[in-house]
Order: C-alpha cells, then structure tokens, then sequence
C-alpha cells in the first residue's frame, strides 16, 4: 500500500503584512474570516429543493467541510436563512416572521427556481420569489439545483462574508433596503 | 340478500324523491343523477341508513363552474361510496351564480367539513347550516375565488416572464 500523502488544507489568512513572528490584519478581515467559516445555517425546506439540501448536508457532498457543520432550527441562532422550495402565499409571512427572528448579521439564500422566481408555478397562490417579503443576498438557480449548485451558492455567500464591512448593517442604505420591505 | 345494482340505487330513489331528481345519466358507466340542491341533505340521508343500500363514505364533494349555464353557474359534485355492495353513485346539484347557496352535507358526513370548506374557499359556493364555513387552503386575505372562470391562473406580480415566449 502506497503511502497518500495528507491532503488537508486549511483557511487561508486574509490579506495583511507578515513578518518575523507578527501578522497584522484588520478586525473586518478577521471577524469576516471566523464568520464566513461558521454559517448556522437555518433549512427551511418546503419541497424538492429540500431534499437535495438533505444531499448536500449527508456525507458524499458535506456542507461541514464549509463550516456550516451545524444547523439552527431556531432562528434566533441562525446566520443563515436557506429558503429551499416553493412558498405557497400563506407560507409567505411565515418566511417574513422566521427572517424578523433572526439576529443581525443575517443573510439569506433562496434555492431554486421556486424560490427564487415563482418557477413553474405561475399561480395566484404561490408567491413569485421569496425577495417579495424578505431581501435576499444569493439566488441559486436550477430545479432543483444539484448539492453543487447548493454549495456554489454557499461559498458566494462566504465571499459576501468576507468582504461584508462591519459598519454595513448600519449604513443608511441597508436600513433603506429593510424598509423596503417594511422591516423597522 | 339483493345483490345492489346502479339500477336498484336508481328505483329506490325514483320512489322516494321522484321529482327532486332532474336528470339520469351513467357517463363511463357510473349512475349520475342531477338533483335539486334543496334536496341534497335528505338523499344523502336516505343513501346513508337505508339497511340494504348503505352508501356510508363520501368519496369526494367538489365545486365546479360552467359560466355559460344560465341559472345554474355554479354546481357541486358528491360521490358517494357503498363500501358493502361495491357500488358508488354521483349526484350534482346545481345553483345560480347571483345566489350560490345549497344546505350542508355535514349532517350526514362529517368529513364533508373540510371538503365544503375547500369547495367554499375557491368557487364561493355558500353551505348553509356548515358549522365553520371559512376558508381553508388559500390565505384568509385572498379577496376572491380563485377557481371562477373570470378569474386568471397567472399571478399579476410576476416579473420575469416575456408574454411572447409563453404564449399568453
């Protein structure tokens, strides 16, 4: 038996100056690189596009190498909102209630066609898009997308993270774009 | 005992509701009697405890809407199951659109309940007597019926549809 040489790869260090002994980086950096490394990703899971999560989350695609390694059933601790499925109109301020519950700094992603658009269900009960009732950072396209596409979409939200500033949540433009959508 | 025919369901009903009942029909071979909508409460009943015909399941209760049937717009289906005697019937009983109105069928069938619910909740088709007659699968705002004809199945809010490309 050959000898697999160790394949582990870590985090890489955000940008900043290095020298003998010493990094130096911005807070921002910092915080965004611990943030974006552990997502508590909250399912809301109303149809196929849940079951293909479900996929993401087993063991052959593994969200948890990602960081996402445990999710929040309960929006108060959750970062991440994953809306997954078609959302009928009656589910739509139960969306809206679940996103008010959650702390800030939040982010949400809308999963598939339906949640992102209506999809195929161009009806009067179904709400066209989940970004009708609550703002929405990344749209993963497909129906439903494959546990990849899933993953892709995760990792954009990492960069989100990243790259988010932390005065972002207090500027006047994201307070415009909660009250958009009728959020304080 | 009687073997139960769609023709025995037919005489006992002819003796006992003669002219309640409109028309006789058996589409695909299934007994299909159109009825007064008044009459509706009082035959399910006479199905239900008869001893030899004993129609004891509602199968299904649905609305349906034909706009171009003057003065009887609006209908509702009932079928009826005898599970004993392998035989089911299907009654319609229709209403006017200006006054959709038709009695209860859950004196006799509980589980007409959610189903006159649902009937209500998308055609508009009031029960009279129906313990809790509101809406059930669409959101209490909804400011109409959904499944009347006048109504379209598209969502106005839509946003990335191009007209052309789906033929609307």
């Amino acid at each position: 038996m050959t000898e697999q040489p160790s394949q582990l790869t870590m985090v890489g260090a955000p940008d900043g100056h290095e020298g003998q002994g010493f990094f130096a980086t911005s807070l921002e950096k910092v915080i965004g690189l611990a943030r974006a490394n552990s997502i508590w990703p909250l399912p809301f899971a109303t149809s196929c596009c849940g079951i293909e999560f479900m996929a993401t989350m087993g063991a052959n695609y593994d969200l948890a190498r990602f960081g996402s390694e445990r999710l929040s059933f309960s929006p108060r601790q959750a970062d991440l909102l994953m809306v997954m499925g078609t959302i009928a109109k009656k589910m739509g301020p139960v969306v809206r209630q679940v996103y008010l519950q959650m702390a800030e700094p939040r982010w949400v992603i809308a999963v598939g066609a339906c949640a992102s658009s209506g999809g195929i269900f161009d009806t009067y009960s179904v709400l066209q898009g989940i970004d009708k009732v609550v703002p929405v950072d990344v749209y993963v396209p497909g129906c439903p997308p494959r546990p990849e596409q899933i993953i892709h979409g995760i990792t954009q939200i990492q960069e989100l993270i990243k790259n988010e500033s932390l005065r972002r949540r207090h500027t006047p433009e994201y307070k415009a774009l909660l009250a958009s959508y009728g959020i304080e | 005992m009687a073997v139960v025919t769609s023709e025995l369901v037919l005489e006992a009903l002819q003796n006992r509701f003669g002219s309640a009942l409109l028309t006789v029909d058996y589409p695909y071979g299934m007994l299909t009697l159109e009825v007064t909508p008044e009459a509706i409460p009082e035959i399910l009943r006479f199905l239900y405890d008869d001893e030899i015909l004993r129609f004891r399941f509602l199968t299904d209760l649905c609305g349906i809407h034909y706009p171009h049937q003057e003065g009887k717009e609006l209908g509702v289906v009932y079928h009826v199951h005898s599970l004993e005697n392998n035989v089911r019937i299907r009654l319609k009983a229709f209403v006017p659109e200006t006054n959709p109105e038709l009695p209860t069928a859950t004196t006799v069938f509980r589980s007409a309940n959610w189903q006159e619910r649902e009937t209500f909740d998308f055609y508009g088709i009031r029960f009279t007597g129906h313990p809790d007659l509101r809406r059930i699968l669409n959101m209490d705002e909804m400011s109409y019926h959904p499944l009347l004809k006048q109504y379209p199945l598209e969502d106005s809010t839509r946003t990335d549809k191009d007209d052309k490309y789906f033929g609307r």
